[in-house]
């Protein structure tokens, strides 16, 4: 299925979680709970469908065709 | 070495901490980020600025960025200060606000909610809103303001954790254009009162610690500038001698000459 990931279209598998698209996107590996296994801190958040999801909800929220995700981080600024 | 005699180092002579939200900072210098060429120069600038607080910015992650700028504010220590900036509307910061508390795992941010990108001036209907709302969802709000007392005010009493007025416009380097405001500002607030934005040089430091600010934020003076390391240091004493300055007492400022020397016992010449 395809959904938009920071304004681009992505194709992911067929009810793919946020967990997976954050996994695949940073090659960090994510424990349920959101955090990565490195135990190193993962310093991105997600927004789905302009609503920021909490990282404990990443595993139990599927993506559907058609979503918009925002996956962001701390950049230089300000 | 002999082993009668260890020099132990000496203890800070004088902590100075600067307590926000029952953190204490050890560095009333806040850093930005934006303008830096490189995240290892960057790196060398904050770490010569010595400050405890850093702010960055959120944006779409990249794969293709290297080095993460996070990480690199966790290995040194410094306590991370997320911000909103690029944001135009309340609704548009409180969404970044949400997404930095979510990414960067703090409830601090440095709110900022400007007009347009010609002035970068916040917009201060813009800025009541979003900060009465992030204050309602619990995050600690320091909000990047005009220099207008009544403004700065208002703001407190919303709730904000502390306010932060612009010395000049972001990037300008104009220095503190109205130094009678920022006064004000600082002796009828309750909450910290950070001088942000406009800062050109060590001297502009010195002088908002001296109008009684409690902390400076500044970026471009330091990342922009001809060797930001150097720079960087030259803000930490600029901010430990303006505060030193402040608690000291200046002398008033007198229209005439006092002479600091007696006149009495000088030698007489024929």
């Amino acid at each position: 299925m395809n959904i938009t990931l920071n304004g681009a279209p992505r194709t992911v598998a067929d009810g793919a979680s946020i967990t997976a698209l954050v996994s695949e996107v940073t090659g960090r590996a994510l424990a349920a709970d959101g955090q990565a296994t490195d135990g190193q801190r993962l310093g991105v958040a997600v927004a789905h469908n302009s609503e920021v999801v909490p990282r404990s909800q990443w595993h139990g929220t599927a993506l559907a065709d058609g979503d918009d995700v925002e996956l962001v981080t701390a950049v230089q600024g300000g | 070495m002999t082993e009668s005699t260890t020099l132990t180092p000496a203890a800070p002579s004088r902590p100075d901490s600067l307590v926000i939200d029952g953190v204490a900072l050890e560095s009333r210098l806040i850093m930005g980020t934006g303008g830096a060429p490189s995240l290892d120069g960057l790196g060398a600038a904050l770490v010569a600025s010595g400050t405890s607080l850093t702010t960055v910015a959120m944006r779409r992650y990249s794969p293709a960025e290297s080095g993460s700028l996070f990480q690199l504010l966790v290995d040194h220590g410094i306590r991370v200060l997320p911000n909103t900036a690029g944001c135009f509307t309340a609704r548009d910061a409180v969404l970044t606000a949400e997404l930095a508390r979510e990414a960067l795992e703090t409830d601090w941010v440095k709110l900022e909610v400007i007009a347009d990108e010609h002035t970068l001036l916040p917009d201060a209907v813009e800025l009541v809103d979003a900060t009465e709302q992030l204050v309602n969802r619990g995050f600690k709000v320091f909000a990047y303001t005009n220099d207008d007392p009544v403004l700065a005010l208002r703001l407190e009493n919303l709730g904000a954790t502390a306010v932060m007025p612009l010395g000049s416009p972001i990037g300008t380097g104009l220095g503190i254009l109205n130094p009678h405001n920022i006064e004000l500002i600082v002796s009828r607030a309750n909450v910290p009162v950070v001088l942000d934005a406009g800062i050109g040089t060590a001297s502009d430091a010195a002088l908002a610690m001296e109008l009684g600010c409690d902390a400076v934020l500044l970026a471009t003076a330091v990342t922009r500038a001809q060797n930001p390391a150097r720079m960087g240091e030259a803000f930490k004493h600029a901010v430990i001698a303006g505060r030193l300055a402040k608690e000291a007492g200046r002398i008033p400022r007198r229209e005439h000459a006092l002479a600091s020397s007696a006149m009495e016992g000088r030698a007489e010449f024929l």
